[in-house]
């Protein structure tokens, strides 16, 4: 009887768990494993994939643009993900001090997050304009001549690290639900003991939300690797000197404008190490900063 | 700055002086947060002229320019492109959300609900899955649709949806798993089949997550912005990102009113639902980004 059931049970999972194992199979494995095929080997779609071996891996190492890319996708995440991260703390625990109309400010923070990036981009292309944007003209009031945010290489990586943090909401809610979970009487016991409010931020708030930090800038360095939308669209041939040419852009011209599929499934494969290692590093060096609580 | 508030009244003085402080600041940002969008609004009612002026208030207000971005071309094209644009989202979107809803619900069960041999590694493989950034998997799957004749239809959008995602069985795994058991051993009691105590008892119970689900679907397909650019070819079978890109590049630059007015168009639908679910939205915020 009982092994009727559990075979009952066995049959049962499978054909629930049938439309993933397709779904897994088909759009996972069998395109992972193809990739790293077609990294091998020169392939342009209208004629078969021929092997050439590591060529492509060895090109990129020569190819100046690739190098470019990759340093601009860094130099973007180094400046992107430490600047949003204060930025939405600092914001959360703001809104976590008890104040008045917190739905409010809340919902204030969070409606830019929710822009579509098109419209983002359209709206920030507009407002970047070197011509009478309206950033440079509230620069102007406090007396700062703005540059030309999107029309020079210096610039165009911070216009979008700006831009990105006027889209942080998103994060300030989840910190800020974060903190609304530390438990209250660990506040009371460091009042008993003398902390004043900088001491219970970097010895109570911080440690007691770091991993949900920590998952977010797990999130951050993926999601980083994977910009495209925004900056394809403003920045029409990677900007100024290429210095907004990002990563998946490149990969995305490389497959589908050039149709170098087996140079872009190489450079996926990159991406894919390299998003691997520094997934690993952040949780490295979490390891021991990180405090999950009981 | 985790500044609780202080009982003692002797300090009420400075708690005050504190939250003044506090507000200042808040409504500062609040303002930096809702302008840019503002601006979009106001922009996008403003006569031609003065769509590059920094005028708050404009001349006159032309609520027209809406109207002129929607039929923008639609004497040559033969139809109005942003309409068309709308219902190619609607479709979308509507096959993409119910496949990730049913889809991913089904799965859910299996691995939350069920025993079979193999489940606890195949759990872990499908969370492992979530490593995998979308570039890599993009060539091939590319290939497959082409081979199947779907480049350029919709089906390369929303047929995957259907198959599930391992973020979201990940999170209706844990939502079922927290549901009692006893409800199912008393439905089989009774006699129900599997999938009768999954559809009829289950999911009832599971209307929050399922829901959080389906936003956060409606969200990605909304936005998705490089699908589209990969599959669809013909501008009549653009979606509103899509379009809104196409518009953009071919009069960008210089009919700032009608772009902003189109951009605004983009958005509200997003902002209209958010307005409707925001408790929601924010909740499944919070659960998703903090579990992870």
């Amino acid at each position: 009887m009982k092994g009727h059931l559990a075979k009952d049970h066995a049959k049962n999972g499978i054909l629930f768990a049938l439309p993933w194992i397709i779904g897994f199979s088909v759009f996972l494995l069998y395109p992972l494993v193809q990739s790293l095929y077609f990294s091998f080997t020169d392939y342009s779609v209208l004629r078969p994939p021929v092997w050439i071996g590591l060529k492509n891996y060895t090109n990129l190492l020569q190819d100046e643009v690739f190098i470019k890319t990759l340093s601009n996708t860094f130099l973007f995440a180094a400046l992107s993900l430490p600047a949003g991260l204060v930025f939405s703390i600092g914001l959360a625990l703001l809104l976590n001090t008890k104040v008045k109309g917190l739905a409010f400010y809340r919902t204030l923070f969070f409606i830019p997050s929710i822009v579509p990036p098109v419209s983002l981009a359209m709206l920030w292309l507009f407002l970047f304009r070197g011509d009478g944007g309206l950033v440079n003209l509230v620069l102007e009031t406090v007396g700062i001549r703005g540059p030309d945010w999107l029309g020079s290489p210096e610039w165009s990586k911070p216009a979008l690290v700006l831009m990105g943090l006027w889209g942080v909401g998103n994060a300030v809610v989840i910190y800020l639900a974060g903190l609304q979970n530390v438990p209250q009487a660990l506040y009371e016991a460091a009042d008993l003991d003398g902390a004043g409010p900088w001491t219970k931020t970097w010895n109570v708030t911080l440690p007691m939300i770091s991993p949900v930090i920590q998952f977010n800038l797990v999130m951050g360095v993926i999601g980083t690797f994977q910009v495209f939308t925004i900056p394809y669209i403003m920045f029409s041939g990677g900007g100024p000197d290429r210095s907004a040419l990002f990563y998946s852009m490149y990969l995305y011209d490389n497959a589908f404008v050039y149709q170098r599929m087996g140079y872009a499934s190489a450079m996926g494969w990159v991406m894919f190490l390299i998003i691997f290692a520094l997934t690993m590093i952040v949780l490295r060096m979490s390891e021991k900063r990180v405090h999950y609580g009981s | 700055m985790a500044i609780l508030p202080q009982k003692a009244p002797s300090l009420k003085r400075q708690n005050l002086i504190q939250m003044t402080m506090i507000h200042a600041v808040l409504i500062f940002f609040s303002l930096i947060f809702v302008f840019p969008l503002l601006w979009m609004l106001i922009t996008s009612i403003k006569p031609a002229s003065e769509a590059m002026k920094t005028n708050f208030i404009p001349t006159e207000v032309r609520p027209g320019n809406y109207l002129e971005a929607i039929w923008y071309g639609s004497e040559s094209l033969g139809y109005a492109p942003f309409i068309q644009y709308a219902l190619n989202t609607a479709v979308v979107v509507t096959l993409i959300v119910a496949g990730t809803v049913i889809s991913n619900a089904i799965v859910a069960y299996s691995f939350g609900r069920l025993n079979w041999p193999g489940r606890n590694v195949a759990f872990a493989l499908t969370l492992a899955t979530m490593m995998v950034p979308f570039p890599v998997l993009m060539v091939p799957i590319f290939g497959l649709f082409r081979d199947l004749g779907w480049v350029g239809t919709f089906k390369p959008l929303w047929v995957p949806a259907w198959f599930g995602s391992a973020f979201n069985i990940y999170l209706l795994t844990q939502f079922f798993k927290s549901l009692p058991f006893e409800l199912s051993e008393a439905a089989k009691i009774d006699g129900c089949s599997e999938w009768k105590i999954f559809a009829d008892i289950i999911v009832p119970l599971s209307k929050p997550a399922l829901a959080v689900v389906g936003l956060f679907s409606f969200m990605g397909a909304m936005n998705d912005f490089l699908g589209p650019l990969i599959y669809l070819q013909d501008q009549k079978s653009y979606t509103l990102s899509l379009g809104l890109q196409a518009f953009q590049s071919q009069h960008g630059g210089t009919q700032w009113h009608l772009l902003m007015a189109a951009s605004a168009i983009v958005i509200a639908p997003i902002i209209i639902l958010f307005f409707f679910t925001q408790r929601l939205f924010i909740q499944g915020i919070a659960v998703t980004g903090i579990k992870g």
